[in-house]
């Protein structure tokens, strides 16, 4: 790793001078991602700036129809979360499978949102459930954060403070774990909200996606057989060595059918 | 640049000057002498250099000493009470837990997070919750039941 200077943000202002004032700074949160990226040289800022200390940007709060977790909440934190469980817990169940109990010890909400990993599992959250993820400066809509592989529609040190989930009806998340580092080789959040249904799809593309043609079916039809014959085109999504587009293109049929079921 | 860090490590006080850089695991075993942290992988799958931050468990090849500011940390060192090994340590040492003991440390502090969370846990239970430390040698069978053991040991 790159030697690099280190400061403590006491407070969102202070985070985001002290990344205005840095030739090239960069947010510290959980550094589940960004200390492995840095030991392997291909991330190698001059400044890192630790969130830790900025303690309203941490907790889980229930505000009226939503649930709201600050973006320096762990995974650990959200998935024992008394608020989150009783709302919605296919996002309580979503948190408490990503990685390993250390990776949940550590890493963050909005640390994985920031970095948009096309196989993290908060993205079909935030596009499943409809979320807006709030910043310093504006909301951005949960439907418009994702832009691309590892890319968001953050600006350059604009800072994640929380993510507000609107409580729906039923959700249900069902992921094919990676069996190595639990990743989503394909993960599929399914929603029953006050503004119909929403099927969001996380690991299968370079970017999580919705598929309308599920949406639709399962509008008139709640049910898994709804989705019978129903596929997503394999010729965009990621092949690798864990698995091939066709076979990518299979799981979303089966994971989505799998979370309508798992909405009761 | 270099920086002072100041921390409780098993119990004592300690402080040192050190680069930005410094992963806590390094200050452990470089600065403090404290060796029983293992580093495995250095990329945070393995586990090997698991230990308790502020009673959390984390991995502590991915975590910067400047990270651990201010904490309490526990490591493989301050687990057992003079002579008297932790009843997890025990209970690995009974249940043949380990064969050439380099994922061990790590293992036990990931154990003792276990029994802290979950007394009496279930077989999946461990071998869902042993999901970031690798063995590669025992096969596991072992390990978890030596989890299980010490977990009721522990009062669970
Ligand atoms: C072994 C292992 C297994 C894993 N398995 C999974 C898994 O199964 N599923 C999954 O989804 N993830 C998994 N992860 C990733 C994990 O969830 C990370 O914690 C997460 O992706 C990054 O969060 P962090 O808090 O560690 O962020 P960091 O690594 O600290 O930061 C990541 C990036 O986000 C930026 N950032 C952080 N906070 C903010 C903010 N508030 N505003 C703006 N930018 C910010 C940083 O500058 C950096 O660029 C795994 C990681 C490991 C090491
Ligand atoms: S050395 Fe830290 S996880 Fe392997
Ligand atoms: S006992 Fe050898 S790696 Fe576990």
């Amino acid at each position: 790793m790159y030697n690099f200077n280190y400061h403590r943000a006491t407070s969102r202002d202070d985070a985001k001078a002290k990344q205005g004032g840095a030739e090239d700074g960069s947010y510290l949160a959980g550094g589940m991602t960004l200390l492995p990226t840095m030991k392997q040289r291909l991330a190698s800022p001059s400044d890192l700036i630790d969130l830790a200390g900025v303690s309203d940007l941490a907790g889980v709060r229930r505000d009226g129809d939503a649930v709201v977790v600050g973006a320096m909440t762990t995974h650990a934190a959200v998935a024992a979360s008394a608020d989150v469980a009783q709302a919605i817990p296919a996002l309580a169940d979503l948190a408490n499978h990503i990685g390993d109990p250390q990776v949940r010890n550590r890493g963050t909400i909005g640390g994985s949102i920031a970095n948009a990993d096309p196989a993290a599992d908060y993205p079909a959250a935030i596009v499943g459930l409809g979320a807006t993820v709030l910043t310093d400066s504006r909301e951005i809509a949960g439907d418009d954060f994702f832009t691309g592989m590892f890319e968001t529609a953050l600006n350059d040190g604009e800072l994640v403070t929380e993510v507000s989930f609107p409580v729906p009806e039923a959700a249900c998340y069902m992921k094919f774990p990676n069996p190595a580092s639990r990743y989503a080789i394909v993960g599929v959040m399914v929603a029953r909200t006050a503004d119909g249904v929403r099927v969001a799809v996380t690991g299968a593309g370079p970017s999580v996606f919705r598929s309308a043609e599920m949406e639709q079916a399962l509008s008139g039809n709640f049910s898994p057989d709804a989705l019978d014959g129903i596929s997503v085109p394999a010729g965009d999504l990621n092949a690798d060595i864990h698995a091939g587009s066709d076979y990518r293109a299979h799981l979303v049929g089966v994971m989505a059918k799998r979370a309508v079921a798992g909405c009761g | 640049m270099t920086m002072n860090v100041s921390m409780t490590v098993n119990g004592k006080a300690v402080a040192a000057e050190v680069e930005p850089r410094t992963l806590l695991v390094q200050y452990l075993r470089e600065h403090l002498g404290l060796t029983g942290t293992h580093v495995g992988c250095d990329t945070s799958q393995c586990g090997a250099c698991v230990v308790h931050v502020d009673g959390a468990s984390v991995k502590a090849c991915t975590m910067l000493a400047a990270q651990a500011e201010g904490a309490t940390v526990v490591t493989i060192e301050g687990l057992a009470n003079g002579d008297a090994l932790h009843p997890m340590q025990e209970a690995f040492r009974d249940n043949h837990g380990l064969q050439c003991g380099f994922c061990t440390p790590g293992m036990v502090m990931s154990a003792v997070d276990i029994a802290t969370r979950h007394p009496n846990p279930s077989e999946q239970t461990v071998r869902e919750q042993l999901e970031g430390n690798i063995c590669r040698c025992t096969g596991y069978h072992n390990i978890v039941k030596a989890v299980q053991a010490g977990a009721k040991a522990m009062g669970g």
